[in-house]
């Protein structure tokens, strides 16, 4: 039958979980405003054709003295970051079974996966893989960072800094697309990061076993 | 600077667009540095600050004649003095070398600028650097097998020789090699340069140099600034001159056609989400998902859950 049929009680309850105090959100969007402008205004010397994109900074002198200060900005911010969050995302073995079921998931069938904790393994990948990169790109930003550090250290070393901080870019955008994806496909997850909260049914659909410890109380709220 | 008429443009940094080709019929110009005939006198360091307009700082004297020790933003050309006893001969050999850009065919400066215009090649061969299109990244330092480009901390651009790009336009030679007391440095078309250096080779060759010969290095291309050197074996001991100079291995990966497929890879990760929403729909929750959940934090508040909503 093409007309499929929804009855809605009149009735429903609601219940919220809190997720994310204010101090985890606005530590959150700091890293992600700041990776958006590093993706932008470095992608502009990337490639030619995104040339363009110095206009977005002023110029492109501009663009090349603001993008190292923002990866700066972003170092500091993730690192806050990371002291949250890595606890969370430490591996077990409900991940590899999320991970050999990669196609249960990709179609959306959550109901054949096992009950999760607080982050499920693709956002635990995504974590330590962009935690990797963010040092990666710190680090051989540096040492391309002409203004402050050139004559540093040997000239081959420059150009495989100037090699690594552009693959490691790549990955890293790849990585976050992945990670923005996610936020826009599993509908209610972006409150959690802008109001606090998620609903109890999001938190029973995706990650049953926090849910189940919130209730039980000893969750903490991070 | 704009481009003059005798100037054509042939490669332009950081651009994808096609050159003008049909009026392509400039010569190809070289000077041609005769080592083996440089006194040291340095008048043609002086005569390139003079013609544009640079002022080096006042150094310090370390014990050698090199003044400056390097290249700088502001000292375009070097000489550079090296003390060597030759194993051969015995003799002791006191070479000079006139270092600064050689004005690559295939400029590794001009394949690492991220930067529109920011340099050019000349149909004549000159190599470029507009610093009006400069970003002061210094990815042109990195691509230079020589070693050359200079970003000055005042006014971070990129500063080099312009082998008298100005003065060549009109018909006129570099600078230093009109002021040169000895015609150590000549100029004129690349073929005429590599007669020249011909002769010279012979000669120096009938005088015991055996190894004499024109240094054109092929790895970047060809140079539009060549040596006769009096060791062509050893270049290296001419205050380090590269063997056999290459765009980096490195360079080329970094600059190479990989950055086409990392941006297709990032479009293609674009593209599939968007499909894969288009064909899976929205990952959404379900009433079923929320009434579950409000059981469960009714049990965990330890009261008894409602009949109504487990009947659903
Ligand atoms: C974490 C600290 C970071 C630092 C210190 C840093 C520093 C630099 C520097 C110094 C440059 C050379 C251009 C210039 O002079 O501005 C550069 C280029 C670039 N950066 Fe970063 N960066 C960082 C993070 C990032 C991040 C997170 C991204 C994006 C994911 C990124 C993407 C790029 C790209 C694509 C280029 C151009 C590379 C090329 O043309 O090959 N950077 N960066
Ligand atoms: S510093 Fe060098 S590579 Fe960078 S824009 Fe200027 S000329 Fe181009
Ligand atoms: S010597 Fe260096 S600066 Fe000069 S053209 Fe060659 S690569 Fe460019």
């Amino acid at each position: 039958m093409a007309v499929e049929i929804e009855r809605r009680p009149l009735i429903v309850e609601r219940t919220e979980v809190h997720r994310y105090p204010a101090s985890a959100r606005v530590n959150h969007w700091i890293t992600a405003f700041s990776f958006i402008l590093l993706t932008l205004s470095g992608l502009a010397l990337f490639h030619p054709s995104l040339f363009f994109l110095t206009d977005l900074f002023g110029g492109g002198a501009n663009t090349r003295a603001f993008h190292p200060w923002i990866g700066v900005v972003l170092a500091l911010s993730f690192s806050v970051l990371f002291v949250r969050f890595w606890k969370h995302n430490l591996w077990n073995r409900d991940d590899t079974q999320w991970t050999k079921q990669i196609g249960d998931v990709v179609a959306g069938h959550e109901e054949k996966l096992p009950e999760l904790g607080k982050y499920n393994a693709g956002q635990k990948m995504v974590f330590w893989g962009t935690a990797l990169l963010i040092v990666v790109l710190f680090a051989s930003g540096l040492v391309i960072w002409d203004e402050y550090f050139h004559g540093l250290v040997s000239i081959g070393t420059n150009r495989l800094a100037a090699l690594v901080h552009s693959l490691a870019a790549i990955a890293a955008i790849l990585l976050i697309i992945v990670h923005i994806y996610a936020g826009i496909w599993v509908k209610g997850s972006v409150r959690g990061m802008t109001q606090g909260n998620v609903t109890g049914g999001w938190a029973w659909r995706h990650h049953r076993k926090w849910l189940r410890s919130e209730v039980k109380g000893d969750g903490d709220g991070h | 600077m704009a481009s003059y008429q005798s100037l054509d443009i042939k490669r332009r940094s950081a651009s994808t667009s096609t050159p003008p080709v049909v009026r392509s019929t400039a010569l190809e110009v070289a000077k041609l540095i005769d080592v083996s005939k440089c006194i040291g006198c340095k008048a043609c360091q002086a005569a390139c600050l003079e013609w544009n307009n640079l002022k080096e700082e006042i150094g310090v004297n370390t014990g050698v004649y090199d003044n400056p020790h390097d290249l700088t933003p502001n000292s375009w050309t070097l000489m550079r003095f090296t003390e060597w006893d030759n194993p051969d001969t015995g003799d002791f050999e006191w070479l000079i070398r006139k270092d600064g850009c050689m004005h690559c065919a295939d400029p590794g400066c001009l394949k690492a600028c991220p930067a529109p215009g920011a340099i050019v090649q000349y149909t004549n061969g000159i190599v470029d650097f507009v610093s009006e299109n400069c970003i002061g990244c210094a990815y042109c330092v990195k691509g230079c097998p020589f070693n050359i480009p200079r970003i000055s901390q005042v006014d971070r651009k990129a500063y080099k020789c312009t082998l008298c790009s100005d003065r060549v336009a009109v018909g006129q030679g570099p600078a230093c090699a009109k002021a040169c007391p000895t015609a150590a440095i000549m100029f004129g078309t690349k073929d005429d340069m590599k007669e020249q250096a011909d002769r010279r080779i012979t000669d120096l060759k009938s005088r015991g140099f055996s190894n004499a010969g024109l240094y054109d290095p092929q790895g970047v291309g060809g140079t539009h600034v060549m040596y006769v050197l009096h060791h062509l074996d050893k270049p290296e001991i001419y205050a380090g001159l590269p063997k056999d100079p290459q765009i980096s291995p490195l360079v080329s990966a970094w600059k190479g056609g990989a950055k086409l497929f990392a941006l297709g890879a990032i479009a293609f990760a674009a593209v599939g989400a968007f499909f894969h929403h288009t064909i899976v729909g929205p990952n959404k929750v379900s009433e079923t998902d929320e009434e579950n959940a409000a059981d469960l934090a009714e049990e965990g508040a330890q009261a008894a859950p409602t009949p109504e909503t487990r009947a659903l």
